[in-house]
């Protein structure tokens, strides 16, 4: 084949977007650094913002730390992202952008493949050379197919899930070079005006899409998510709900895990009173160690379920987060 | 007021669906069906031309689909809902076109009506339910050169500027831009309407326009796998997942799961 025909020929250096709230990194945005470095090619941190961690970014792999200053809009509007990401690749050869799989980072995603020509891939859990395509692995269809996607444009854009790595930090990584850049917004950055925006009150507990655990509560706990709370903290991870608990008000919209909610990919994935409906799967199949308590034989949750307990959820679950505690001393 | 709302037909979740050796969805099935989260795109739609006088005059409610000859299903859903116009984009070119190449049809197709008469709003979901990429919303404003105002879960236009309220992920914004712009909603705040037996009969009998590329002036190079920078290049059916355990009891049961937690290193 070609130079051609093969189109990208997976070139150039990978640029990740460190996403991070008022200056913290999110531990996802490691986990991206962490990946870009196992490609081996120069790694290009992209902060928007001033004051980027320097030395946390290129302990986890970054080669380069771009700090973009976006003038004549909201920095953190879709567009402007777009504008602060094409500032980096107009400075030299990239080949892969990897941004969070959020929502918030697909749409990036989606507006820089149209303004560069690159080909996106979302919802990504690993990524590759093979046959010199940049190829990227992730499951689809409610977690029943595995597929690879190659990029055959000069750019490939890759929205990776939370945990495809975990993050590592390396010793005696070189100091960064830090680059500091300005943006100037683009016409669709600025024709959005930004009235107000309000921090919801953060829990104290992970955040769900970050979390290495999460403990999932369904209809099944009836109103009650206190034994829910009880055993994410026992375990030190996050409480999601499905749309049936949130619906019911029994806990806050932003807990919900699945198709239409936040798209989690723990370690461990506890589901308690969860019947396993597919809008739920859709969200949460790519855990990678599922649990769940259900008294229903027939749940469909224990089609995926890695260990389940046909039980009650009022017997079971005290006693799980107690003889957790006990085993702690 | 002019509304547009883009709408996709879809393999039922609830059934079984698979990909093809080529990497593509099987579509076509008898169950397959309006995306259900492009019906709260299209209350979404609908609630914001109301408000504005629609179904009076000079106000209009357009659905839009690009996919195969099946998908004129979703239009007319659309129309039984409340819509008074729909468009199909078929062609046979189209098939196997990646989300940004699916994007540049829309926006196309959107441009022509545009040109017709003027759009204020493209209202679009928050994902299809198959691709589940949320890509498409983001990618129609770039194309289009309209703002962008996504996952909004309320809408209101005034004097032609446009203002959403959305949630992010860490915070709640509320937004504006000057029409036309390009928005998606969330499935929390539009609960869509049932089509009442007069809206299904009369969406049957209902016109739909239907263009080929070559009606929107779209080169076919520029769509399909040709106008695609992705490629499918390996789709298999998951293994279930091995080794797994059920049991069955109650807190007799607990300690053989903790001690499974704790070769997993989680206890
Ligand atoms: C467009 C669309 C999008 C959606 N998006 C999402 C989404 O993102 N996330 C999501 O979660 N859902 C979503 N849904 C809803 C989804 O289809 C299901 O309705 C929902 O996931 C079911 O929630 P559940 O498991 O809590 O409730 P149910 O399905 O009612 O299951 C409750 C389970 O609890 C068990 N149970 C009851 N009592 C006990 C007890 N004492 N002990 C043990 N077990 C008990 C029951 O046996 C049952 O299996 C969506 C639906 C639509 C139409
Ligand atoms: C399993 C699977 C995985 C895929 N992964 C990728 C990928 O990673 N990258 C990629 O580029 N493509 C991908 N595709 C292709 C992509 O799904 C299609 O190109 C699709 O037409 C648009 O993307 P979406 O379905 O994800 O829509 P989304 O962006 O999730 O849809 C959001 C909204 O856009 C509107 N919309 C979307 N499609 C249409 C349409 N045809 N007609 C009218 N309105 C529409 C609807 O309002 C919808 O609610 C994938 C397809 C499948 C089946």
């Amino acid at each position: 084949m070609n130079e051609r025909e093969n189109g990208g020929q997976a070139g150039g250096s990978v640029a990740v977007l460190v996403d991070h709230l008022d200056g913290t990194v999110r531990p996802t945005a490691l986990e991206l650094l962490t990946l870009a470095r196992g490609l081996g090619r120069e790694v290009h941190a992209v902060w928007v913002g001033d004051r980027a961690p320097a030395a946390e970014l290129a302990a986890h792999g970054a080669d380069v730390v771009h700090e973009v200053e976006v003038s004549g809009a909201d920095a953190r509007l879709t567009a402007s992202v777009v504008d602060a990401l094409q500032a980096v690749l107009a400075a030299g050869v990239v080949g892969l952008v990897l941004v969070p799989s959020t929502f918030e980072g697909r749409e990036v995603a989606a507006r820089l493949a149209v303004r560069t020509g690159a080909g996106v891939v979302t919802g990504v859990s690993g990524v590759a050379v093979e046959d010199g395509c940049w190829t990227a692995r992730k499951t689809v269809l409610a977690g029943g197919w595995d597929t690879a996607c190659a990029v055959t444009g000069p750019l490939a854009v890759v929205a990776v899930a939370p945990h495809a790595v975990q993050a590592l930090a390396r010793d005696g990584a070189a100091e960064p070079v830090v680059v500091r850049r300005t943006a100037e917004a683009s016409a669709a950055a600025r024709a959005v005006t930004v009235v107000s925006r309000t921090r919801r009150p953060a829990s104290e507990r992970p955040p769900l899409a970050e979390a290495e655990v999460v403990v999932v509560g369904g209809r099944g706990v009836e109103g009650d998510f206190s034994g829910v709370e009880e055993l994410a903290d026992v375990l030190g991870g996050a409480v999601g709900a499905t749309r049936v608990a949130t619906d019911e008000g029994w806990i806050g919209h932003e807990a919900q895990v699945g198709q239409t909610g936040v798209t989690i990919s723990p370690r461990l994935y506890v589901g308690l009173g969860v019947s396993g409906a597919v809008h739920h799967k859709g969200g949460m199949a790519a855990s990678a160690t599922v649990v769940a308590v259900n008294n229903d034989p027939d749940a469909p949750v224990f089609e995926f379920a890695d260990y389940g307990i046909v039980g009650d959820l009022t017997e079971v679950l005290p006693a799980l987060t107690a003889e957790l505690r006990r085993r702690r001393g | 007021m002019r509304v547009v709302v883009c709408v996709k037909h879809v393999p039922d979740v609830q059934q079984p669906r698979s990909l093809r050796p080529d990497g593509r969805l099987a579509r076509g099935g008898d169950d397959d069906t309006l995306n259900e989260l492009d019906e709260d795109a299209l209350e979404a739609g609908l609630r914001t031309a109301e408000a504005a006088g629609f179904p009076g005059e000079g106000h209009d409610v357009t659905v839009l689909t690009v996919g195969p000859a099946a998908a004129v299903e979703a239009v007319r859903r659309g129309v039984a809902m409340g819509a008074s116009g729909a468009v199909h984009v078929r062609d046979d070119a189209v098939a196997g076109s990646d989300a940004v190449a699916t994007a540049r049809v829309l926006a196309a197709a959107i441009a022509e009506l545009h040109a017709e008469a003027p759009v204020d709003v493209v209202v679009a979901g928050m994902a299809a339910l198959d691709g589940l990429t949320s890509l498409v919303p983001a990618a129609l404003a770039e194309l289009l050169g309209w703002p962008q105002l996504t996952l909004a879960d309320r809408i209101t236009v005034a004097d032609g500027v446009v203002t959403v309220r959305r949630e992010t992920s860490t915070d709640v914004e509320e937004l504006t831009a000057p029409a036309p712009a390009v928005l998606s909603v969330t499935d929390q705040a539009f609960r869509a309407r049932f089509p009442g037996f007069k809206g299904i009969l009369a969406a049957r009998k209902h016109p739909v326009t239907t263009w080929s590329l070559a009606d929107l002036g779209l080169d076919p190079s520029t769509v399909g796998p040709a106008g695609s920078a992705t490629r499918v290049v390996h789709a298999a059916e998951r293994p279930e997942r091995a080794d797994r355990v059920l049991v069955t009891g109650d807190a007799e049961t607990v300690p053989a799961l903790v001690d499974y937690l704790s070769q997993k290193g989680f206890a």
